[in-house]
């Protein structure tokens, strides 16, 4: 009995308390949806990244397929656009004439044929079906789909990381120091609140859009920076309220007593106990600018013609349904529902497991 | 409280100078020399530099930001008496029309131009695509956005108060859970699919609305164009609005004077839809208030999609032919307008709830 004892009761004594992220990262681990959408959305991030150093979805440009490949599953389906696509290389049946007196061109004729025959035609046989379908070039729409979900959530996840960066500098400096830099600040926040959120967006984009200045970084960085340059407000807002709250607290000010600078008080002492705030916002962030840049590619203020995303994806789709080839639509849609719905999850149980009121 | 507005419309002063000090960054500098853009495919020196003239932008920029405070400030002074005056000026088509003639017809005596088409003697910003006055554009614009936002607006509100106050009732059920589960999924899918997909059944394939269009009588326009957006905007606009208007409830179902009520033996219903419902108003009535401004803005998918000719369309294709003054001035009065609306929200705050205090 006494042999038991000491390592029950000694060892809570050399153990350190767990710190907020272990006890978040607990919570987490028991909460299941969370760790569902943790997994699907590692799953996504792995694709991406395969897709991006050229693992996965290589070929997607590749014209694989027919016009409108049918999904193998549909195999039977009557595909006209094909047959239509097939129809125009046969040749036409117009009755042969000899115009070999008048024509000036006849004596080359021999010499052409010749040149004609020593070209190598190899002739692609291109698929009838494609797993899930193909889409007007007969580019596989599956691949398609994980070649778009590299662009937009890569937008999504840069953009969303440098505007939490944004908001957090200026939230910080505004919070901390409070004063004329913080009146400062507050105004230009009012500037960009005051700006309905979508009108912003357009006015952004159209200023980015037409400067010749910035016409090399047009398509995704220009995305990425519309985003970002508009989006920071809320995460400004949320981290200076932090911000306020910490600055008088009393490690704070045993920082300034050894001798802390200010930008070391606001950013190695403060920032750590107010990072959570900002993952969660991260977080959250990622899913609205993935919507966002859907919305922004589909309407040509995007991503270029020749990359693909979600959104032009969807736009093409948008035509694709009326003769009734859906199969794009589906798999731009599903994937991206299913990404947002695991991600936006995945948040709610971040700021469960990070809030502390609910420990 | 009469001190209070006084004191809030003064603190408007900075902020929208800083709107337009933001819009003057972002058009004069960011986005490049105006008139290059103007200018479009013309490379003819001395015709850059009469349209240069023209614009003003040869002028220094101090000089450049009072014309345009000027602008800004005649739109609103001629809006109302053009408006009112003449009937909307016949619409030209586009910006191939008003490339090719590069301005220097109309714009080389821009005061008689201006002097014959306003009698009134009012000279205010005129498109660089279609040489129509912004401001009349606006206003012209307006009508049919508000035919489609007002309806979603009220309907909305009042359907997903109903919803969330059953739901927050049901709280842990089942079908609370099932309910909440589906509307995360349903906020995942992008608006884009489901405007594709309603517009595909409901109006092409099922005929029951027309796919687009709109007339000129309001009656019309409401009851035959009008309800498919309607619908589709309720539709997505719901599922968010559903789970914060029953986070509402829930704040307040577990108050002591919920206990008590039911202690006092009032019936359910009584409880939840006069104690409960009162105080979660509230902040359902801040969220209204914040998302009222973008009712002006209108959704510009909707727009785009059925071809209401509103605002949020208006504005898009501004953005896609460098409009600039339509976008500018768009910006800035509905960003003045954002400031009074949330104005008149905090002075209504007062009406609905007596603890609030003008500070």
């Amino acid at each position: 009995m006494s042999a038991v004892m000491p390592t029950t009761s000694a060892a809570p004594l050399h153990q350190l308390s767990p710190g907020l992220w272990t006890l978040a990262w607990r919570r987490l681990r028991k909460d299941r949806v969370g760790m569902v959408s943790l997994v699907i959305v590692g799953f996504f991030l792995l694709l991406i990244l395969g897709s991006y150093t050229g693992l996965v979805a290589k070929d997607w440009s590749k014209e694989v397929g027919v016009s409108y490949a049918n999904p193998t599953f549909m195999a039977g389906a009557e595909n006209l656009e094909a047959k239509q696509a097939g129809a125009k290389q046969t040749k036409s049946e117009v009755p042969y004439v000899d115009l070999s007196d008048i024509d000036p061109l006849a004596p080359k004729y021999e010499e052409w044929a010749k040149r004609t025959a020593e070209i190598k035609i190899t002739e692609v046989q291109r698929a009838e079906t494609l797993p899930f379908g193909g889409d007007k070039w007969g580019r596989d729409v599956i691949q398609k789909a994980i070649k778009g979900a590299e662009t937009s959530i890569m937008v999504g996840l840069v953009a969303a990381f440098l505007a939490t960066v944004i908001g957090t500098i200026l939230g910080a400096i505004s919070g901390y120091m409070g004063g004329r830099v913080g009146d400062f600040l507050e105004w230009f926040y009012n500037i960009f609140t005051s700006i309905p959120y979508i009108l912003l967006i357009l006015a952004f984009a159209a200023v980015f859009q037409s400067s010749p200045a910035l016409a090399e970084y047009k398509g995704i960085p220009m995305v990425v920076a519309i985003l970002a340059f508009t989006g920071w407000t809320g995460i400004y807002r949320l981290v200076r309220a932090e911000y306020i709250k910490h600055a008088s607290r009393e490690y704070v000010k045993a920082a300034q007593a050894i001798g802390a600078s200010h930008s070391r008080r606001m950013f190695v002492h403060i920032l750590p106990n107010v990072s959570h705030v900002c993952l969660v916002q991260l977080s959250q962030h990622v899913v609205q600018f993935i919507k966002a840049e859907v919305i922004l590619s589909f309407l040509g203020l995007g991503v270029p013609v020749d990359s693909v995303s979600w959104g032009t994806m969807l736009a093409e789709a948008q035509s694709e349904l009326v003769i009734g080839k859906w199969w794009q639509l589906v798999a731009a849609s599903i994937s991206m529902a299913v990404l947002v719905t695991a991600f936006s999850m995945l948040t709610d149980s971040l700021r469960d497991a990070l809030d502390p009121k609910i420990k | 409280m009469g001190a209070y507005v006084i004191r809030r419309i003064g603190q408007m002063v900075p902020t929208l100078a800083g709107v337009m000090l933001l819009i003057f960054v972002l058009f004069n500098t960011v986005g490049g020399d105006p008139a290059l853009v103007l200018a479009g495919k013309i490379t003819n020196k001395e015709q850059i530099e009469n349209i240069r003239k023209q614009l003003g932008v040869d002028q220094p920029y101090h000089v450049q930001l009072g014309y345009f405070a000027f602008e800004v400030a005649t739109g609103f002074t001629c809006t109302w008496r053009s408006f009112t005056a003449k009937p909307e000026a016949p619409k030209s088509d586009g910006k191939a029309e008003a490339k090719a003639d590069p301005k220097v017809d109309a714009k080389a005596d821009p005061k008689a131009a201006a002097k014959q088409a306003q009698p009134s003697g009012c000279q205010a910003v005129r498109s660089w695509a279609t040489n129509e006055e912004v401001p009349m554009i606006l206003a012209t614009r307006i009508g049919p956005t508000l035919t489609i936002m007002i309806p979603v607006l009220v309907l909305e509100t009042i359907l997903a108060v109903l919803l969330a106050i059953g739901v927050a009732y049901l709280r842990g059920t089942l079908t609370d859970r099932m309910i909440m589960a589906i509307c995360t999924v349903a906020m995942s899918i992008s608006f884009l699919v489901y405007i594709i997909v309603a517009q595909y059944y409901f109006g092409f394939k099922w005929g029951m609305f027309p796919v687009q269009g709109w007339s000129d009588s309001f009656i019309k326009n409401l009851l035959t164009y009008a309800p498919l957006p309607i619908m589709l905007a309720i539709f997505v606009g719901l599922a968010p609005a559903l789970r914060l208007y029953r986070s509402f409830f829930l704040d307040e179902i577990n108050n002591d004077y919920v206990r008590t009520a039911r202690a006092k033996g009032l019936s359910e219903n009584k409880v939840m839809l006069k104690h409960v419902m009162r105080n979660a108003m509230i902040p359902i009535i801040t969220n209204v208030g914040i998302a009222l401004p973008s009712v002006f803005v209108g959704s510009f998918l909707l727009e785009t999609f059925f071809s209401i000719p509103g605002l949020g369309r208006e504005i898009l294709v501004a953005v896609n032919r460098s409009d600039f003054p339509v976008i500018k001035a768009a910006t800035i009065y509905l960003a003045i307008l954002t400031m009074v609306i949330n104005l008149a929200v905090d002075v209504l705050y007062k009406a609905i709830d007596p603890r609030v205090q003008f500070k």
